[in-house]
């Protein structure tokens, strides 16, 4: 048996918290615990921020498209922009010493450490969409 | 509500900043910002950073925090971390910030170890 939760929101920063809200609500009404929350509440900041931020580039007349899909493998996210999507291989290892004091570059790097597959591809209707899932 | 309250202290030349909140993309990450800028513009440059309060942060907060101990660096300064939450630490774990920030408990051995 599968759950599903699907919202739409403006491009601009407040949707991030308005998505993490609507991922955690979901999440604790399907029961999953708090430690596995904190992770999928990371993982949705992170992706929805980028998807404002780099996909949309904060044009309010791009939406970003947000599902939730609990199933029996675990907890799944996806997150659409309509920008004109990247290749994740293109984003330096914040790891790596000579980045280590950037400013920014780590969305991604928590996204994959939260959550256990994450996957990029562009969507056939225009723009990028992440899918995460995070297995039980 | 804001997201972030930020509190300055003075222990002798140490201005020690307590946070409280959140240090997300927005809102908490340009307050933070602007209280560094403004310490700087004080010449206070030898900051301790409480985020035992900070319930939570991002990418975006922990960027802040880096170009923070970057601004102050380039003044001269020193800006050293105090009261890291188990979420926090697991989080500059990660990016290996850890090995960046200098990263204190107590607030007397931080102290001190700006003498």
């Amino acid at each position: 048996m599968s759950e599903t939760k699907e919202l739409t929101l403006p491009s601009r920063i407040e949707s991030v918290d308005q998505a993490a809200l609507e991922a955690d609500e979901f999440a604790k009404s399907v029961g999953l615990d708090d430690e596995f929350i904190s992770a999928i509440d990371l993982a949705v900041r992170e992706s929805v921020a980028n998807a404002v931020k780099h996909g949309n580039k904060f044009d309010e007349t791009k939406q970003v498209e947000i599902k939730f899909s609990r199933s029996a493998e675990g907890f799944e996210v996806q997150v659409r922009d309509f920008g004109a999507g990247f290749d994740p291989a293109d984003i330096p290892d914040p790891t790596n010493p000579a980045n280590l004091l950037k400013a920014s570059g780590r969305g991604i790097l928590f996204m994959r450490s939260f959550m256990d597959e994450v996957e990029w591809s562009n969507h056939d209707g225009g723009g990028l969409i992440v899918k995460m899932l995070k297995k039980q | 509500m804001a997201d972030i309250t930020i509190s300055e202290r003075q222990a002798g030349d140490v201005t020690i900043l307590d946070l409280d909140g959140k240090v997300t993309i927005g809102e908490g990450s340009v307050a933070l910002r602007t209280a560094i800028r403004r310490l700087l513009g004080d010449g206070k440059n030898k900051i301790l950073m409480n985020l035992g309060g900070v319930g939570y942060i991002d990418s975006s907060g922990i960027g802040e925090l880096v170009s923070s101990f970057t601004a102050v660096n380039k003044e001269g300064g020193t800006l050293k971390l105090l009261n890291l939450t188990q979420k926090i630490q697991d989080l500059l774990a990660i990016t290996k910030l850890l090995t960046v920030f200098d990263v204190f408990d107590s607030e007397a051995d931080a102290l001190a170890s700006f003498e």
